[in-house]
């Protein structure tokens, strides 16, 4: 496992933070939208998936996706879940301060462990294996 | 209703993530981001029968999800989801080859007691 590069540094920090935002925002978004109504009929969520807020939920959640599969084309799934987490972090705080969610102490203290493993693995190189695995060139 | 809808958001999650990162690493590394270029590369994708099932898993899991988050917190929906991660981790060893130092394996650990504390 060889340093990996300032490109490679500044490539995986940028492609880390777009899928973090993303996922935090779209996931804010549908569950502004999905909120509006609380009964669980098939009827009642089809009308909820096309309100506003959940529309531009699945539209970040779209890009989302794309951009973690970037990330993924260079980095490891071990390393991009652990990085992405700290995306929980985020959405409890959300929660909290824009949906006026209870936060204990216990979830004070599993943030914390969350904050602690994402700068763990983010200090790893993003690629264990060899670039092109699985035979094809 | 709720450990049901969890247990597919998990199980469907784990394919998904397996299956696009095998195909993202038999693609290549991604090294053009011209939005043009990036976009074209993108839609090349879905030509992959394997990333389009994974897709597919998502979908569900997406689904599953939605209907999670009309029963129940999203403070409580997000982290109950993320049991995934240790199975993802675990499965990223013995079926990707990728190589954990004890940095991973102890990171991912905090990450998944973590994300248990953050359910209670």
């Amino acid at each position: 496992m060889s340093a990996p590069g300032a490109g490679l540094i500044v490539k995986t920090a940028v492609a880390a933070s777009v899928v973090v935002l993303t996922n935090v925002l779209g996931n804010f978004s549908l569950s502004i939208g999905m909120r509006q109504s609380a009964v669980p009929t098939a009827g009642a969520l089809l009308e909820r998936v096309f309100s506003p807020f959940v529309l531009l939920g699945i539209a970040l959640l779209m890009l989302w996706l794309l951009t973690r599969l970037t990330l993924l084309s260079w980095a490891d799934l071990s390393f991009v879940l652990p990085v992405t987490s700290v995306g929980y972090v985020l959405t409890a705080l959300m929660g909290k301060f824009f949906l006026a969610e209870q936060l204990s102490w216990q979830r004070w203290l599993g943030t914390l462990l969350i904050v602690a493993g994402t700068a763990l693995v983010a200090a790893t190189h993003p690629r264990t294996t060899p670039p092109k695995c699985g035979g094809q060139a | 209703m709720k450990w049901l809808l969890v247990a597919t958001v998990v199980t469907a999650t784990t394919l998904s993530d397996l299956l696009q990162s095998r195909e993202m690493k038999r693609h290549g590394e991604i090294t053009d981001f011209r939005p043009g270029r990036w976009a074209r590369v993108m839609a090349g994708l879905f030509r992959r029968r394997y990333l389009v099932l994974s897709i597919v898993c998502m979908a569900i899991s997406f689904f599953a999800f939605l209907k999670l988050l009309s029963v129940a917190d999203l403070s409580f929906a997000v982290p109950a989801t993320a049991a995934s991660y240790a199975v993802e981790v675990v499965l990223a060893r013995l079926v990707l080859k990728e190589r954990l130092d004890w940095r991973r394996w102890s990171g991912a650990a905090c990450i998944v007691c973590g994300v248990a504390l953050l359910a209670a």
